[in-house]
């Protein structure tokens, strides 16, 4: 593991370039950058234990914002303090950043372009469709639980946003209360907390 | 103050999108379509799927997005910034009580109770997707005319094809592109 006070400029260099380098060939989204990252700062840089890198992992996918950022933040905090988790967002945000800005200025000549508007129409059903895959997975999990509460808060959170339109943030600060009281509860009511856990 | 209010959007998808990647879809969704109404349902899709086939957070790449299209770099800048401030606060915070502590039990308990709203966020921003693909911005009807068949019927099978072979998403977006871009040139009509 690397010492905070025996960071180098070199090393500093090294997390930004590995930072840099995981994020702009990390396809797909956040959770699929956490094993690559394993490799790089458990397997080749010996900056984490493995064990700690899942802990991470774990706050990384738990907390708001991108699992991505999150995962640099906290990689780039335990190897090299403040400066290295600003180090590590810096490496982490600049190729989605280069890469979205140069697409963007193309955008509109792109988009009138028939061939493209074709292709995008026949995307935009296969995204419903990988959405409709991820909410059947993630679904079938809690309906598998036999959480009753978890699975009472899905669908009143569904017909709050989708059918009432009531803001995204509100139904998040709700469900969030929700779940302090619940935690609360089975804190002085232990014997309920183990029945649940047994479940 | 366009910055500013990019900047305030911005913080608020990055406070409250919870387990990354679709999560942050609906806040998105809220916050530059349908309340600042910066971009169209359809552009909106349009960054969904650039951002699966680019790296980076869905997150970032929206506000890199938007915030070019509402105010140029700077407004990517300030955009993206507002994106990631909640998470450098919060997670620096977790990270330093976790070293201290080794375990959070309630914040654990509060996200678990979270988790049920994510998967119903992610499923009713689906089905606007859904709807833009089916319907564009017309009105829903079962009217034929205003149907698009060939997104029902790419929906169909990639659903299927998803389930039963577990195919990584990017693949299975480049497909359906190239089998909608192939069908769309031969029958310019059916795109709608």
């Amino acid at each position: 593991m690397a010492d905070k006070k025996n960071m180098t400029a070199k090393q500093y260099l090294k997390l930004f370039t590995s930072t840099f380098s995981l994020s702009a060939f990390t396809f797909g989204g956040g959770f699929v950058i956490i094993p690559l990252m394993k490799k790089k700062f458990v397997d080749e840089l010996h900056w984490l234990e493995e064990e700690e890198m899942l802990n991470l992992a774990a706050i990384a996918q738990s907390s708001p914002g991108a699992v991505a950022v999150n995962a640099a933040i906290l990689v780039g905090y335990r190897s090299a303090g403040i400066l290295g988790a600003f180090i590590s967002i810096l490496g982490t945000v600049l190729p989605p950043l280069i890469i979205i800005s140069v697409i963007s200025f193309f955008y509109q000549a792109f988009r009138s372009n028939m061939v493209v508007n074709a292709v995008l129409k026949g995307m935009q059903a296969g995204i419903a469709a990988v959405i409709c895959d991820v909410v059947i997975n993630m679904g079938g999990h809690v309906l598998k639980s036999k959480d009753w509460v978890s699975i009472l808060l899905l669908f009143l959170a569904f017909v709050a946003n989708f059918i009432l339109k009531i803001n995204v943030m509100y139904i998040i600060l709700v469900c969030a209360v929700i779940g302090v009281i619940r935690v609360l509860w089975q804190k002085k009511h232990p014997k309920e907390a183990v029945q649940e856990e047994k479940k | 103050m366009i910055y500013l209010k990019l900047f305030w959007s911005f913080i608020q998808i990055g406070l409250f999108s919870i387990g990354g990647g679709y999560a942050a879809m609906p806040l998105i969704q809220e916050q530059v379509v349908e309340l600042n109404k910066w971009i169209t349902m359809t552009e909106f899709t349009d960054i969904i799927t650039i951002a699966e086939m680019t790296p980076g957070p869905i997150a970032v790449n929206s506000a890199t997005f938007v915030g070019i299209q509402v105010a140029g770099i700077p407004g990517a800048l300030v955009a993206t910034l507002g994106c990631i401030l909640p998470s450098c606060v919060i997670v620096l915070t977790l990270a330093f009580l976790y070293y201290k502590y080794q375990g959070l039990a309630v914040i654990n308990g509060v996200l678990s109770g979270l988790r049920p709203v994510v998967v119903a966020l992610i499923a009713s921003a689906g089905i606007s997707i859904f709807i833009a693909a089916v319907w564009g911005g017309r009105a829903v009807s079962f009217a034929p005319s205003s149907i698009n068949f060939v997104s029902i019927a790419i929906f169909a099978v990639a659903v299927f094809v998803l389930r039963k072979w577990k195919l990584n998403p990017i693949y299975m977006m480049l497909g359906c592109g190239v089998v909608g871009g192939i069908i769309y040139m031969i029958f310019p009509t059916l795109l709608k």
